[in-house]
């Protein structure tokens, strides 16, 4: 009553949001010379029409499902975790670690260890900030924030001076053994001699994500645990009357925000590089903030919206290979998209809304 | 009354308004006249319509059709500025002052003369000086807010808009928070205040007040006007009729009490607050089997802490004993759970904030707070289905309206969502039930209700503790009263052999012994 309808509420009201960032995009775009439809074409061309385009689309889809969910757990509890992209480098560590010092006779066994490793570490990052705001009330908005810059720093460290081969130049592992190395969809989909997502680092973890997609929605709305991060996110007086203890609530939210958080690294480290690197997050954590939001916190609409993010990030390389577009400009494009399906939701929402009651009470009339 | 001479003209009259959320007709042709030097009731359930009424004089809502007019001239009130350029005043139930400024200060705010504070703050002082005068409204100009006793507060408010000229004074559920003693202060502030010819709106639930003060009142039931009469032609279960729509019982309809066992002993509670202020100084009392004991006492008196000790979600010291049973105080033991297991249920003080998640549905919140029992588990997952049939039983049984486990609990109206609590807490067979302001912000149909299942639960053997700002409900529904003043019973009497008046006295901590 004196609602949309769900089908506006969830498919109408982020197109027409998208609809305006993309039209405010093709403004930039006209602006600095370019033209806005050449360069769309481009985008889809470059991430959805060839099938190396999608396993790019695709291999960053599965990064951003990962960080969203990771975002949007913690969220249920009311908690802004900023610090997937921390988490999710010390996640690496993890896979890393296991990867290197441990034999694994196959891959399907090396990915359950790589994911269990990467869980752990994320979570454990994430225990710091959570503990502090349990026990201490320090912003946990602030120390995720404050813990990104510490864990690049370990990692930096970490790669420089503990797990870089001798003689080796760079600041990397060295290379996993070949028994870890994971199918990718050139590997799992490609007939005999096809060249079908030939070169493209999408592999089997897209499906672990899709996974984590279903753990997320029965842990949230199927079980206890669930119902108390919930009713603690949306009243803690109500939870402290209902008897939830608020510290033991915060802190496993964040745990389990952390362990997602850093399996993201099981796609970058593990699926793709098969090396620890130093910047394989590329901002992913941060790009899951946005995916949350979008996604309303719901791993139907994470999905989707990681699929859209996934889609600006190969598709922004594309531009940024064939055009003069400079690849910063993506972050606009992005930036706006998060404007609009984000922070400017309500601009399109309650007008709509009120196109909705309108209609309604004629119909009732 | 006599009537009105016909060249007065009305000092207010409303034509036709109507105002609809969507589908919600929240008013429907609304027409009332109010006679200046008048107190015109208006009384309805919750849900009725009164504030969104009075929330379009006040300029907060547009109508969507109807006029106003204001001493006989039609007004648009676009805004609040315009409602008080208007010359109406409001005072809301809660209270809009600045705590820690002075009186003086919050007077002003708003209706400051020009950048520099020290002319208006000087002419203030001088009007304020009058009004005291003329309608024997005494505050200190110069007390900050914060130290001045509720009753003090809302004089100030008083104040604030007829320093801004107001003529036409609205005050939302005035009495919500006073002391009988400050109450009746308050209707003395405002008979003279019409003795001066100032017309007075008073919107309240409470009958007594509208047939002890006022001179006409009009009833509001669905968005509508039903009736609008003098107030001396009607009656108190004529008005409770209009306003409901059928016969209600205003008494609670009760046996005397059978008292058992001693449930629930408590004994030297204490209680400090986070600000290491002493709330609870060393209570003692105790509920036996079958038996109401309520605590009367004016907000804020330490009642709330005593509740949210017993209900597990404030740490305190001193000994309290369920069966027999110690109950751990703090730490480790001392929560909502633990509470639960040891067979205490607790309708909390304040069903939105705690004993309801507000955005869950009424199925989810039918277990709030056991949803942790084995009953309603499934595997490592949540029985939802299981919970859903047995939501949706209760809500039939209770009465709850819209009968729909799916709405969010916010749907709900506050009589509804009280249902909902209490048919949680009462179906978990507790050897005691804690109820706070069971009836706060409930229409007097589901009040009838509620203190039924309460009764009925007493007669079940249970001990119950009720705790309620409202004096009448105390005395009607319990057996047994205890008034708490300052964090300590100033006494206990039989709800059968004392009055208002003895606990009015109590209430504001004058003790039977030393008058």
């Amino acid at each position: 009553m004196g609602k949309m309808p769900l089908w506006a509420d969830a498919i109408l009201v982020p197109l027409i949001s998208l609809l305006l960032a993309a039209f405010f995009s093709a403004i930039v775009i006209l602006g600095i010379g370019e033209n806005p439809i050449e360069a769309f074409n481009l985008m889809v061309d470059g991430a959805l029409k060839r099938s190396a385009g999608w396993g790019y689309t695709l291999y960053y889809t599965t990064n951003y499902i990962f960080t969203g969910l990771a975002v949007a757990v913690a969220f249920h509890a009311r908690l802004f975790n900023i610090g997937g992209e921390g988490q999710a480098m010390i996640g690496g560590v993890g896979v890393a670690l296991a990867c290197l010092y441990i034999p694994w006779p196959h891959w399907s066994l090396a990915i359950v260890g790589a994911s269990t490793a990467a869980a752990l570490f994320g979570a454990a990052w994430a225990f710091i900030p959570a503990y502090l705001q349990a026990k201490r009330g320090s912003h946990i908005v602030i120390t995720t924030i404050m813990f990104n810059y510490i864990a690049f720093s370990v990692l930096g460290y970490l790669l420089v001076e503990v797990l870089r081969p001798t003689g080796q130049m760079d600041p990397a592992s060295a290379s996993f053994p070949e028994a870890t190395h994971l199918p990718n969809f050139h590997e799992m989909f490609a007939p005999e001699g096809s060249r079908m997502f030939r070169g493209a680092p999408a592999n089997v973890t897209f499906f672990l994500s899709l996974l984590a997609c279903v753990f997320v929605w029965v842990l949230i709305w199927k079980t206890r645990l669930g119902y108390d991060i919930r009713s603690f996110g949306f009243s803690e007086t109500a939870a402290k009357y209902a008897g939830t203890s608020p510290v033991r609530i915060t802190v496993i939210a964040m745990l389990i925000s952390g362990a997602l958080a850093g399996m993201m690294s099981v796609n970058t480290t593990l699926g793709e590089s098969e090396r620890l690197i130093l910047n394989s997050t590329e901002g992913a954590g941060f790009v899951g903030i946005a995916v949350a939001l979008m996604g309303r916190n719901h791993p139907i609409g994470i999905l989707m919206a990681a699929l859209l993010f996934g889609f600006l990030a190969q598709g922004g390389a594309e531009l940024a290979l064939w055009t003069d577009i400079p690849r910063e400009l993506i972050v606009v494009i992005q930036a706006l998209v998060i404007l609009f399906t984000g922070a400017l939701d309500n601009m399109v929402r309650m007008p709509l809304e009120r196109l909705f009651l309108n209609f309604g009470r004629k119909e009732n009339a | 009354m006599a009537a009105p001479a016909a060249s007065t003209p009305l000092a207010l009259e409303l034509k036709g308004i109507s105002k609809a959320f969507g589908p919600v007709q929240a008013n429907k042709d609304i027409s009332i006249s109010v006679r200046p030097g008048t107190i015109h009731g208006i009384i309805g359930e919750n849900g009725a319509g009164k504030s969104t009424l009075m929330s379009i004089l006040y300029g907060f809502y547009k109508a969507d059709s109807g006029e106003i007019y204001i001493r006989g001239q039609k007004t648009n009130i676009p805004d609040s500025q315009a409602a008080i350029a208007a010359g109406i005043g409001m005072v809301f139930q809660h209270f809009k002052l600045v705590e820690n400024f002075t009186v003086l200060e919050n007077i002003i705010l708003g209706a400051e003369d020009g950048a520099l504070l020290r002319p208006s703050l000087a002419k203030a002082r001088k009007t304020l000086k009058t009004l005291a005068e003329e309608y024997e409204l005494n505050v200190d100009p110069d007390a900050m807010i914060e130290d001045l006793s509720v009753g003090h507060q809302q004089r100030v408010e008083i104040l604030k808009a007829l320093y801004r000229q107001a003529d036409i004074l609205i005050l939302d559920e005035p009495t919500g928070v006073l002391t009988p003693a400050e109450a009746d202060q308050l209707f003395r502030i405002l008979d003279r205040l019409r003795k001066e010819g100032k017309t007075i709106i008073l919107i309240t639930h409470k009958l007594r007040e509208i047939m002890e003060y006022t001179d006409t009142v009009s009833v509001m039931r669905r968005g509508q006007m039903t009736a609008t009469v003098q107030t001396k032609d009607t009656s108190p279960e004529g008005l409770a009729e209009l306003m409901v729509g059928r016969k209600v019982l205003l008494q609670v309809d009760k046996e005397p009490a059978k008292p058992g066992d001693e449930i629930l002993k408590i004994e030297g509670l204490r209680v400090v607050d986070e600000a290491g202020v002493e709330r609870v100084k060393g209570i003692d009392l105790t509920v036996r089997a079958g038996e109401i004991v309520g605590i009367a006492g004016v907000a804020g008196n330490g009642q709330s802490e005593l509740l949210e000790v017993l209900g597990g979600f404030q740490d305190a010291t001193g000994s309290v004993t369920v069966n027999g049973q110690e109950l751990p105080l703090s730490g480790h033991g001392a929560d909502g759970q633990a509470r639960r297991a040891a067979g205490i249920a607790h309708v909390p003080e304040d069903r939105q904030k705690e004993g309801l998640i507000m955005e869950f549905s009424a199925w989810e919140n039918s277990v709030f707070g056991y949803h942790h029992e084995p009953e309603y588990q499934n595997g490592i997952l949540m029985d939802n289905k299981g919970i859903l049939a047995k939501a949706a039983d209760q809500m039939e049984r209770f009465d709850v309206r819209p009968p729909h486990p799916h709405l969010a609990a916010k749907n709900f109206s506050g009589g509804n969502q009280q249902k909902i609590v209490v048919a949680r807490e009462i179906e978990r067979n507790p050897d005691v039930l804690l109820i706070g302001q069971p009836t706060r912000g409930v229409d007097i149909g589901a009040i009838e209700f509620i203190h039924q299942q309460i009764v009925n639960l007493r007669d079940q053997g249970k001990a119950i503790l009720l705790v309620s700002v409202e004096l009448e409900e105390v005395l009607s529904l319990a057996d047994r009263v205890a008034v708490m003043f300052d964090g300590q019973i100033m006494g206990e009497r039989n709800a059968s052999e004392t009055d208002e008046k003895e606990l009015g006295l109590l209430m504001a901590g004058v003790t039977g012994e030393t008058s």
